[in-house]
């Protein structure tokens, strides 16, 4: 048995905040957790919290691309808040830049941005 | 695409790569050399990123191994070093492997090619059918 990572639901919004070093099998409970609760509750957002993630490697990485994608095949909204700058710059000479993914740098402004739609990006084809 | 090796301090740890849990057994022991040796803050973090991802193909596609990890000097410089040895496979094709973007599994082909790029020093020797050997270091500056 593996842990699981806690998804709290405040309104219309899905939360996840990792606190801990997820070791591989958690973080693909974590990704089906997610789409299951997005079905589940109806919920319009998702905000990930990696304030205290101290590394982002292609594993995490590839999930939260893939979590991102996933939910917005179920009409909700991913943001991930918190990237500390050096797992950003770390991120990118990886060569995972996390294109399809919504990034905002608190928890607030990840709140916010789920809050106005209008502010989303235009549609991908 | 070898240099001269590092030479190990004594105080080297092993720990073995057979589950998920080792993974991240080794980011948290590299993590915990790396603010020894007082690298930078972006430092260690490029470090752990590249040892979890060297971890992880150990574990995935060499099927199981070793990490030998700790501090190095050479000259006047401090540095971490890790080193990853399993007795896979074997890499057939190192440039292919070392190809962003290729994969022979379901992953995003980032892991190699990413470490590489993420440390100062990179050496890999493979031989197909008898394993693989990375070792990776990072100096303080
Ligand atoms: N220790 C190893 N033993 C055998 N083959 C390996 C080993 N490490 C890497 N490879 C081969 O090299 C390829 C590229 O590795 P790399 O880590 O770059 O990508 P990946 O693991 O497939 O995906 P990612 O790491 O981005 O999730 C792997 O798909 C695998 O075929
Ligand atoms: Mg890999």
């Amino acid at each position: 048995m593996t842990e699981r990572v806690p998804v709290l639901k405040i309104g219309d919004v899905l939360l996840v905040s990792i606190q801990v070093d997820l070791e591989d099998q958690t973080v693909l409970d974590l990704q089906d957790d997610l789409a299951a609760r997005i079905v589940a509750t109806g919920a319009s957002g998702v905000v990930i919290d990696i304030t205290a993630v101290e590394i982002v490697d292609s594993f995490v990485g590839r999930m939260l691309a893939t979590t991102a994608a996933i939910s917005r095949m179920l009409d909700a909204e991913t943001v991930v808040v918190g990237m500390r700058p050096a797992v950003a710059i770390t991120l990118v000479e990886l060569g995972l830049s996390l294109g399809g993914v919504r990034t905002a740098l608190t928890l607030e402004k990840g709140l916010d941005m789920l809050a106005r739609p209008d502010s989303r990006p235009p549609a991908k084809p | 695409m070898s240099g001269p090796r590092p030479v190990p301090d004594a105080d080297h740890e092993t720990i073995t790569i057979e589950s998920n849990d080792d993974v991240v057994r080794a980011r948290q022991l590299v993590r915990t050399l790396a603010q020894r040796c007082k690298l930078s803050l972006v430092d260690q973090t490029k470090l752990v990123t590249a040892a979890s991802e060297l971890a992880r193909n150990t574990l995935v596609y060499g099927g199981g191994g070793v990490m030998r990890t700790g501090l190095v000097r050479r000259d006047s410089r401090v540095g971490v070093t890790a080193v990853f040895e399993d007795s896979g496979p074997g890499i057939p094709d190192l440039d292919l492997a070392l190809t962003d973007g290729w994969t022979s599994g379901g992953g995003l082909g980032l892991g190699l090619s990413g470490a590489r790029r993420l440390v100062d020093d990179f050496t890999l020797d493979t031989e197909v059918g008898r394993g693989t050997q990375v070792a990776v270091t990072k100096w303080a500056r």
